[in-house]
């Protein structure tokens, strides 16, 4: 336990004295989703100050890239983000295919929205249920945990791993589809989108569950804006900003979805207690996202040309001279790659944008004035994976 | 070895069920026996010293067993043993007639009872939990749906190390587990499980179990103190502000029964409930069944369960107030939890709900409690005793369950709130309409009857409801846990 540095206030003759207390959240807790460490500064169960500490997770990713070709590297990918490897792959395939000018087959793009898109719901499911652990019930857990079991399987069909996939790489994607998976796919989205209003239903409509996330946490769009938010966090403020449809990369201008934003509560069936940029719209706005990944992945395997999965990229593949800086819509936000080659096979620099650093910046000027129980209300919300942030 | 253990396990599971269920009705028949024996020496054969008191010679009972009291003539119903029978039976009957013996048989049944009621509710909420989260649950100790896991998580507990931490205090830190479960135990002795089956039957059995409840509070707080961890000390604070809290409301909740009857005696309060499903002080009238809710409500918060857990809150506090210990020492605060669990329930089963009687009313087995044993034993299980409150204390049990698997956490501001701005007023206003009604609602006359109809039928639809969900629910066992749980069932 950390020695009470942080003077408080002298107390008036008299009276009782109170004294503030630090108690560290982490780095073992169950509710900071891994190695996040939060020195919270309380009195009593008031939280006046929450300082992240981070770096347990720390694993030279980025060292590793300077040293690996970029294949080598996409494995190291995976472990970045490890609840959404397949986009991790993605981004970094993109910026090298970017830097060398390699055009990805037809086949090979779909494919990449079909994996990315899996991975998505993928990911908000682990957050839908362990947002749900947070709060207290635990029960939604196992049902994200089910239906995600669905999707690794799919995964594990397709290139043999169910978490630490190396499936996309430079270039499409290392192996084709397996027989039988635009089927399965078909199957399961029939089955998994009714049950995200059923999740709704259990968890997200909930009265306690509403009390306990609505108007706690709230971020301002200028707030959101200044700290540099990106994906579901930013779009529960209320901006409507997704790359995928500001900045189309890969494919994504050529299927219909919505961005679902943080709405004001009392319409849409949205209750009223919600305030557009608090913990609930963030939470809510990965539940919408399912549905708009269901959405494009259906429109995928309706377009989803035969052919190749992958260009021809030499065995020793050389990075030409010059930097290349590459943003795709990760599931936490905007996953940024620079690739820095030096006619070499090897890049001179790897730099990684981590979605989930830039959103935990926020946690210290959100965590202020707030009780104990809604620390982990807020962090959950913001829904950060430790691998991504210390990297 | 084993594969022999695994075939013999079921059957003693079995037999010892059948066991509970003796123990919880053959003492109180034996109990009865020298009850009646007692008064039938008084009554029939001239015997002296009578009161209540009086103690029984060892010939005294051999003559009354053998029906051979010379020179009188045996009541009409009076059971006859042979000579052997007769002499075997005397030395337990004898006995039996001392309190202290009937204190010991208490103390071993009430510990023996919450023990094997811990174990069971542990693995069962395992069991309801895995149900609702389409899992299966424990599957592999003993057997038949694992029913062992928590014989064998208790044998694992009791091997663990018991670690102590530095900064702790010494004997608080120690002290802390046995005075959050000894009253746990405590308050079963002012418990009936029927009107004979009680260990005191104390003229302020209420009070008693509410002091007792009280007193369990203590344990956690000391435990929190004492661990000498940030965490700990946030759980015992929750812990103390909910529970003082909630006291009040629940104390307004059963006050309303209380006036309505009149005693604070569980037996005479469980006894006017004797009648059959609409004499069940719930159903009285509309305000004792809010009572009823409330009473539920503020001990659900009492015994921190979901969503009340606050205490214990896992995402918050990691494990709250027993965050620093492990092996019995652990396990001890979750039989007290499961026992007061348990003790909750059985009393909103024994001020509202029909205490240890049947749905039917008593009245129609009347003839079966005189007559030969196998009458008196369908008595016990058809119309009244211990089986029917347990039955209803389980079923409040699986209900606390039911609750914690389903809903998520309140926060702690949150359950103040409810407590203060809502529980409070709406428990004195229940309280004061009930005053009212009792006042100037007779019994008998329309609006009271029409009252006491509508709200046995409320409470009948509830019932029918759940044992229809539940029906559905068994009926479609297989197909309800999902695609993903079904390959995996055994027998797939």
């Amino acid at each position: 336990m950390e020695e009470n540095t942080l003077s408080s206030q002298p107390a008036a003759p008299g009276a009782i004295r109170t004294e503030e207390m630090l108690v560290n959240m982490g780095p073992q807790h169950p509710s900071t989703h891994g190695v996040l460490r939060l020195m919270l500064r309380t009195d009593g169960e008031l939280v006046l100050e929450t300082i992240p500490h981070i770096g347990y997770l720390h694993r030279c990713a980025e060292k590793i890239g300077e040293n690996v070709t970029p294949v080598q590297f996409v494995p190291i990918c995976d472990r970045l983000d490890y609840l959404a490897g397949m986009n991790n792959d993605h981004g970094y395939s993109l910026a090298v295919e970017k830097l060398c000018g390699l055009e990805v087959p037809e086949r090979g793009h779909y494919i990449r929205v079909i994996m990315c898109e899996l991975n998505r719901i993928a990911s908000h499911l682990v957050s839908f249920g362990c947002y749900g652990m947070d709060i207290g019930a635990f029960t939604p857990f196992l049902y994200a945990f089910r239906e995600r079991e669905y999707i690794l399987d799919l995964f594990e069909a397709t290139c043999g791993a169910r978490l630490t996939y190396n499936y996309l790489t430079i270039g499409g994607a290392s192996l084709d589809l397996p027989e039988g998976f635009v089927d399965r796919l078909a199957w399961f989205l029939d089955y998994f989108e009714p049950k995200i209003d059923e999740y709704n239903n259990l968890l997200s409509y909930n009265y306690i569950f509403v009390k306990r996330t609505a108007n706690v946490g709230v971020i301002s769009v200028a707030d959101a804006i200044a700290y540099g938010l990106t994906g579901p966090c930013l779009r529960g403020s209320g901006v409507k900003w997704d790359l995928r449809r500001c900045a189309p990369y890969e494919i994504y201008d050529r299927f219909e979805f919505d961005i679902p934003v943080g709405m004001p509560g009392g319409s849409n069936g949205i209750p009223p207690e919600v305030v557009v940029g608090d913990s609930w719209s963030r939470y809510y706005v990965r539940m919408l996202e399912m549905k708009q990944s269901v959405r494009i992945l259906r429109q995928c395997l309706q377009q989803m040309p035969a052919g190749e999965f992958r260009a021809k990229v030499p065995r020793t593949l050389k990075l030409p001279a010059g930097e290349v800086y590459l943003e795709v819509e990760g599931v936490r936000g905007q996953l940024g790659f620079l690739v820095v080659g030096e006619n070499k096979p090897i890049p001179r620099r790897v730099k990684i944008r981590g979605p989930s650093f830039c959103n935990l910046s926020i946690v210290p000027h959100v965590c202020r004035q707030v009780l104990l129980a809604d620390v982990p209300a807020i962090v959950g919300s913001i829904d950060v994976v430790m691998g991504e942030v210390d990297r | 070895m084993g594969s022999i253990l695994r075939k013999v396990a079921f059957p003693i599971f079995l037999i010892g069920v059948a066991a509970i269920i003796v123990i919880a009705w053959v003492p109180a028949l034996l109990y009865g026996t020298v009850d009646s024996m007692r008064d039938d020496l008084g009554r029939f054969y001239k015997w002296e010293p009578r009161g209540e008191h009086a103690t029984l010679t060892l010939d005294n009972i051999r003559q009354y067993l053998e029906g051979s009291i010379a020179g009188q003539s045996a009541p009409a119903a009076h059971i006859r043993f042979g000579r052997s029978t007769a002499a075997a039976c005397t030395y337990v009957l004898w006995l039996l007639q001392f309190r202290i013996t009937r204190d010991v048989l208490a103390v071993v049944g009430v510990v023996g009872f919450v023990s094997l009621f811990a174990m069971f509710a542990i693995w069962w909420e395992r069991k309801v939990a895995a149900r609702m989260q389409s899992r299966l649950g424990p599957m592999r100790v003993g057997g038949w749906h694992g029913w062992a896991q928590s014989l064998a998580d208790g044998i694992k507990l009791l091997q663990k190390e018991d670690i102590f931490i530095a900064g702790a205090d010494p004997v608080l830190f120690r002290m802390a587990a046995y005075v959050a479960f000894i009253p746990a135990l405590g308050l079963f002795i002012a418990l009936p499980f029927s009107a004979a089956w009680i260990a005191r039957d104390l003229d302020v059995g209420l009070i008693f179990i509410l002091a007792m409840y009280g007193v369990g509070v203590l344990g956690v707080l000391i435990a929190g103190w004492a661990s000498n961890n940030k965490w700990s000390m946030f759980g015992a604070m929750r812990e103390a502000c909910q529970m003082i809290s909630y006291e009040i409301p629940l104390g307004f909740a059963l006050l309303v029964p209380i006036m309505t009857v009149g005693t604070l005696r569980l037996t005479t309060i469980g006894d006017l409930q004797s009648g059959g499903f609409q004499t069940w002080l719930a159903f009285r009238n509309p305000f004792l069944l809010a009572a009823a809710l409330i009473f539920f409500i503020a001990a659900l918060a009492s015994c921190k369960r979901a969503p009340f857990d606050l205490p214990e809150a896992e995402s918050e506090l990691v494990a709250g107030f027993h965050t620093e210990y492990s092996g019995f020492r652990w396990a001890l605060f979750f039989f007290a939890e499961y026992a007061e669990m348990f003790a909750a329930g059985a009393l909103a089963a024994i001020l509202f709900f029909g205490a240890w009687y049947s749905p039917l009313p008593a009245a129609w087995g009347e003839s079966w409690r005189h007559g030969p044993l196998w009458q008196q034993a369908l008595h016990g299980v058809v119309f009244s005793g211990p089986l029917w409150l347990i039955g209803k204390g389980i079923f409040f049990v699986y209900v606390q369950m039911w609750l914690r698997w389903t809903l998520p956490r309140v926060r702690l501001d949150q359950v103040m709130y409810a407590c203060v701005q809502v529980m409070l007023p709406l428990a004195m206003l229940v309280l004061l309409a009930n005053t009212f009604w009792e006042w100037q609602v007779r019994d008998r006359s329309v609006l009271g009857t029409v009252a006491n109809l509508v709200c046995t039928a409320v409470g009948a639809a509830a019932v029918l409801a759940i044992i229809g969900v539940g029906l559905y629910g068994f009926i479609n066992r297989r197909r309800l846990v999902g695609t993903q749980v079904v390959k995996h069932l055994p027998g797939a």
